[in-house]
């Protein structure tokens, strides 16, 4: 029996990028490539400053790249316009940071509806598919909350059900444990275990943490611009 | 399809001490703003309500109010037999022949002298002027040295009680009545016997000839007569138009002035309301880079942050009417600079001033927050991100 690789869901061709920091051209990325397929866990780790960020926001559409194609599901995302591509954004990713980056004049329940407000939900179906996902994270009872009332672990699993209300294919998180304690990080990756395992999410995942990174399926490494798939544990940061 | 409107409003509450400020600063312009403008309508519905649409007054021609004006009795008489002037229920015509003098009374409080209309009038004049209420005492008595004065001028002046005297013109004249008459300029007037100002002022001529059409459409026809009859230098006008013609240069001069000096002054709350915005998208950069990340696009960024400067602005124009509004309850007494006398009248906020008022805060609101948006809008959400 000859097992086929399924079509990747994730397509990076020969990426570059570099930044410009006044006269000084800073290289970022040199022609990347690799593929994600679907239902993956990949954990990015390497040192500081090698563009692991950078690569996931490109990955993520929220920047641009210098050169190469970045195919997500079929779509070239690198020759969208930028309405198109917040579109894409709205509708296929979601976002899971460091900071949890959630709106802090907006309750729990809002922060998780936010994103529905693109999608032309009527305001009964944005409550209940916002309380569906609160649910997932075990937030019932947060609804009313305001993050600044909730602590880190709970704003994350907030920021998660803000990820995945919208149901994207794709979960993007930078160091999302990376500015929690042991604990609350444990329940933060075993819900991002769960969103992978029970409901088919792909998700790329930055992180410094070995820990972490040992909850993905699968380790890459970045290093000066290079992409490689070591062990982590012959490579360490 | 955009950012809900709750998260405009919150943000302002939760920095409602910044909030309070720039608020504050638009309500003052706005109530400027709106008070000056009440004070040229109240000023213009005053002196417009004080005449009638059928009643004409004819003038000498030339003479821009009553003061100035002069009409013989001879061109008097002549007004008087126009086949258009209306009979009243006892037979005599509604037509009075009126004498406008200025003499100068002390005011309460600072005792300092100003001008005051006295009226003498004619049987008639009352009828033609169904404003004008007997509110206390009685009539004066025709051929007697009694007059009555207007409420305003009660009010505004010292020695003009009833029962007092008022001395001038070489006589004293005993006040038997106070009359009102609503809100319009009679209420600053003191009335009584035209002949007998006439004899204590030593004026051979009227100064006015007002009466009653009897039907409003004739105006054109007994106009164009009085006017072309080479005896009478005279002008005929409508009472209306001849108060509103003498509220005019006054009003604009009131508008011209209101909104050049609110318009100068929102120059400040503007730059308030613009800190104020920069502020809060300088705060709120990250907050902006998720909002773009998560496909809020540019234009949803913008109409967001320039909701919460017209917010401010609907707010502080909201709070500027209310407080103009209580101006209202005062009652002030200006020059009328047509006439030289003391004029009474109040701030009146009509829906037009309201809504002028709103829309020059909102103005202000969005002058101010349109660049602060804009910039907002145009982060590039990767920096955006990295601005924790
Ligand atoms: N907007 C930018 N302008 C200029 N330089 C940038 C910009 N973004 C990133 N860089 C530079 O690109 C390089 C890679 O940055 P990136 O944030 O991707 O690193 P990273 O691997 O995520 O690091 P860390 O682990 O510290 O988060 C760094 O040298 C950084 O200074
Ligand atoms: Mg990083």
């Amino acid at each position: 029996m000859t097992t086929e690789a399924p079509a990747p869901i994730i397509d990076v061709q020969g990426v570059s990028k570099s930044y410009r920091r006044g006269e000084l051209v800073v290289p970022v990325l040199h022609d990347i490539t690799f593929t994600i397929a679907p239902g993956e866990f990949l954990s990015l780790m390497g040192p500081s400053g090698s563009g692991k960020s950078t690569l996931l926001n490109l990955v993520a559409g929220i920047d641009h790249v210098d050169g190469g194609r970045i195919i997500v599901e079929g779509v070239d995302i690198t020759r969208l316009t930028e309405t198109e591509l917040a579109r894409w954004r709205a509708n296929s990713v979601g976002f899971i940071f460091q900071f949890y980056n959630l709106i802090p004049v907006l309750t729990a329940l809002e922060n998780v509806e936010l994103p529905l407000h693109l999608s032309g939900l009527s305001r009964r179906a944005r409550r209940e598919h916002a309380l569906t996902a609160l649910d997932l994270v075990g937030l019932s009872h947060r609804l009313d909350h305001f993050p600044g009332q909730l602590s880190g672990g709970e704003q994350q699993r907030v920021a998660i059900a803000r990820a995945v209300v919208t149901d994207p294919t794709v979960l993007v998180a930078d160091e999302p444990t990376g500015d929690l304690d042991r604990v609350s990080a444990g329940e933060v990756l075993d819900m991002m275990a769960r969103l992978n395992r029970e409901l088919g999410k792909t998700i790329v995942m930055v992180t410094h943490d070995p820990r972490a990174a040992a909850r993905a399926h699968l380790k890459r490494h970045l290093d000066k611009g290079v992409l490689s798939a070591d062990d982590p544990s012959e490579n360490p940061d | 399809m955009a950012v809900p409107f709750s998260y405009s409003l919150r943000n302002l509450w939760t920095r409602r001490m910044t909030t309070i400020l720039t608020v504050a600063g638009m309500a003052l312009v706005v109530f400027v703003f709106a008070t000056i403008l009440m004070l040229a309508e109240g000023l213009e519905r005053t002196l417009v309500e004080t005449g009638s649409a059928d009643n004409v007054v004819v003038i000498r021609k030339g003479s821009a109010s009553e003061v100035m004006s002069g009409v013989e009795r001879a061109q008097a008489a002549v007004v008087e037999v126009q086949p258009e002037v209306a009979v009243g229920r006892d037979g005599r015509r509604l037509l009075a022949k009126e004498l406008v003098v200025l003499i100068a009374l002390p005011k309460r409080g600072n005792g300092k002298a100003s001008n005051v209309v006295l009226r003498g009038v004619g049987p008639a004049s009352l009828e033609l002027r169904p404003q004008v209420r007997l509110v206390a005492g009685r009539l004066p008595r025709m051929g007697s040295s009694e007059v009555m004065a207007g409420r305003s001028v009660v009010k505004g002046f010292q020695g003009v009680g009833l029962n007092e005297r008022v001395c001038c013109g070489l006589r004293d004249w005993r006040v038997v009545g106070v009359f009102d008459a609503g809100n319009t300029g009679f209420s600053s007037e003191i009335w009584g016997d035209a002949d007998q100002f006439m004899q204590a002022f030593r004026r051979p001529a009227y100064s006015s000839v007002l009466f009653k059409l009897r039907d409003a459409r004739e105006f054109p026809a007994v106009k164009a007569r009085l006017e072309t009859d080479p005896r009478l230098p005279l002008e005929a006008k409508r009472e209306t138009r001849y108060y509103l013609d003498q509220s005019e240069i006054m009003a604009k001069f009131l508008r011209i002035l209101g909104v050049s000096l609110t318009v100068i002054f929102s120059i400040g709350a503007m730059l308030g309301a613009m800190i104020t915005m920069y502020s809060a998208v300088a705060n709120r950069t990250a907050e902006i880079g998720t909002l773009r990340a998560l496909g809020f696009r540019r234009r949803n960024i913008l109409i967001a942050f320039l909701m919460e400067s017209l917010l401010l602005g609907f707010i502080g124009g909201a709070v500027g009417i209310a407080c103009s509004s209580l101006t209202q309850l005062l009652t002030i007494s200006t020059l009328n600079f047509q006439t030289f006398s003391e004029l009474a009248f109040r701030f009146t906020l009509s829906p037009a001033i309201a809504a002028q008022a709103m829309g020059f805060s909102l103005g202000m609101g969005f002058i101010g927050g349109v660049l602060p948006a804009l910039r907002a809008s145009r982060l590039n959400i990767v920096d955006a991100l990295r601005a924790v």
